[in-house]
């Protein structure tokens, strides 16, 4: 969404538009009260639709540039429930076999709309915390020396904060299989491609198929 | 001092990383936006009471403004045409600033400014002789409250627009840096959308 006054040309449009609109809301209130009112609330429901349809020019993608030795490569890893997945596990250990890895592991803390906004974040972000060390001890075990943090609800400010820190070569998204997992669905390894200009790979992981 | 050269010769950037944007929203656009919002809510109150005693209240009048009195709506629309061109001039000042026209930038800004000030001074004017007060009930109380909450925003306004002049005529600004004549532009553009709001409603409705 666009804020009508995010620059001084689009505050003057804004301007020529809210004077379109009153004309247009003052003749209807002259010729009768209840067609003003009708043409209110016609013109305020067009103008809500619209500027909840627009969207606003996408951002070129972040540049990221490699960091440390040039020999190590660096893989930032972000997963939530997914974390400690054999698929990814195994994904990791080849990665880590190719070449000189140097692992990130960010698990958001995911909560509800209602918990972010009410700042009832804690619970979540120690259950992160326990899936995190858990798959850190695991990845010890198998080899492979990674370091880990909690990252914002939101899965895309998680990778947008640690890129902004980590500078990765590539990104690992691991989610749980089309129809179970709720960033698959709301697009998030597609923005994740849109937003950074990194390979990004996404790893899925039935923890239905490995429990069972 | 070799191995620090060679240190930071790998990385490229050194010292603090880049400002946190992650949310994606530049902090100048945010901080508008939330202006922008605390002003709505600000207007949005003094609607609200205009409404309550025009509307809802059941001992509402039965003609607006109530018998005898009567609002000058011809001088306040000459006021509006005023105020309205204004932003014109403050857009054109904008425009010409980015072209590197600074003759025609002060000249618009000096427009707007006086255009400003004769809007303001004929508010004044009207409040002399509208030939009502805030004691003489409900519906004198929010035409002064919402016309005279307009009237000080265009005062913050003007204030805004003698600085963006002063700096002007002092040689600042240009094609490159102009950040300090559209967040006034900005703010100006605001207050005659509020100011259109404001007439409609109070005035011609």
């Amino acid at each position: 969404m666009e804020n009508p006054f995010r620059s001084e040309p689009a505050a003057f449009r804004f301007l020529l538009v809210t004077i379109a609109a009153f004309a247009l809301i003052v003749v209807a209130s002259w010729i009768n009260d209840w067609l003003g009112l009708a043409t209110f609330l016609a013109l305020t429901g067009a103008a809500v639709v619209l500027y909840l349809r627009q969207r606003g020019p996408t951002p070129p993608p972040m540049r990221v540039q490699h960091v440390g030795p040039p020999d190590v490569r660096r893989v930032l890893v972000v997963a939530n429930e997914t974390v400690g997945g054999k698929d990814l596990l195994h994904a990791l250990g080849e990665m880590a076999l190719a070449e000189k890895t140097e692992f990130l592991v960010v698990s958001p803390a995911v909560t509800t709309r209602l918990k972010t906004w009410t700042s009832d974040e804690d619970p979540a972000r120690a259950e992160a915390q326990a899936r995190l060390d858990a798959t850190l001890a695991r990845l010890r075990e198998v080899g492979i020396d990674a370091r880990g943090e909690v990252g914002d609800v939101d899965p895309l400010v998680a990778i947008d904060d640690a890129v902004r820190t980590f500078h990765p070569d590539e990104i690992v998204i691991s989610t749980h299989p089309e129809g179970r997992s709720a960033w698959l669905e709301r697009g998030v390894v597609a923005a994740a491609r849109e937003r950074f200009d990194v390979p990004i790979t996404h790893i899925v992981v039935d923890l239905q198929a490995e429990r069972a | 001092m070799t191995s620090h050269v060679e240190a930071l010769g790998s990385h490229e950037h050194h010292g603090p990383p880049p400002a946190h944007q992650s949310s994606r929203v530049d902090a100048r656009v945010l901080g508008m936006f939330l202006f922008i919002a605390s002003e709505a809510m600000l207007f949005g109150s003094f609607f609200a009471a205009y409404f309550f005693v025009r509307v809802v209240n059941p001992e509402a009048p039965g003609s607006w403004p109530p018998e005898p009195y009567h609002f000058p709506v011809f001088v306040a629309g000459v006021n509006t045409a005023i105020l309205v061109t204004s932003s014109f001039t403050m857009h054109w000042a904008l425009q010409s600033i980015k072209r590197g026209e600074r003759s025609a930038f002060l000249a618009g800004m000096v427009l707007t400014f006086l255009m400003g000030l004769a809007f303001l001074l004929t508010q004044v004017i009207e409040y002399l002789h509208v030939g009502f007060n805030t004691a003489d009930g409900a519906f004198a109380s929010v035409f002064f409250g919402l016309t005279g909450l307009h009237g000080a925003h265009v005062a913050v306004g003007l204030t805004l627009l003698g600085i963006v002049i002063v700096r002007g005529f002092r040689g600042h600004y240009s094609p490159e840096h102009h950040h300090g004549v559209e967040l006034p532009g900005i703010y100006w553009h605001f207050v005659d959308v509020m100011w259109i709001i404001v007439y409609a409603t109070v005035y011609l409705i």
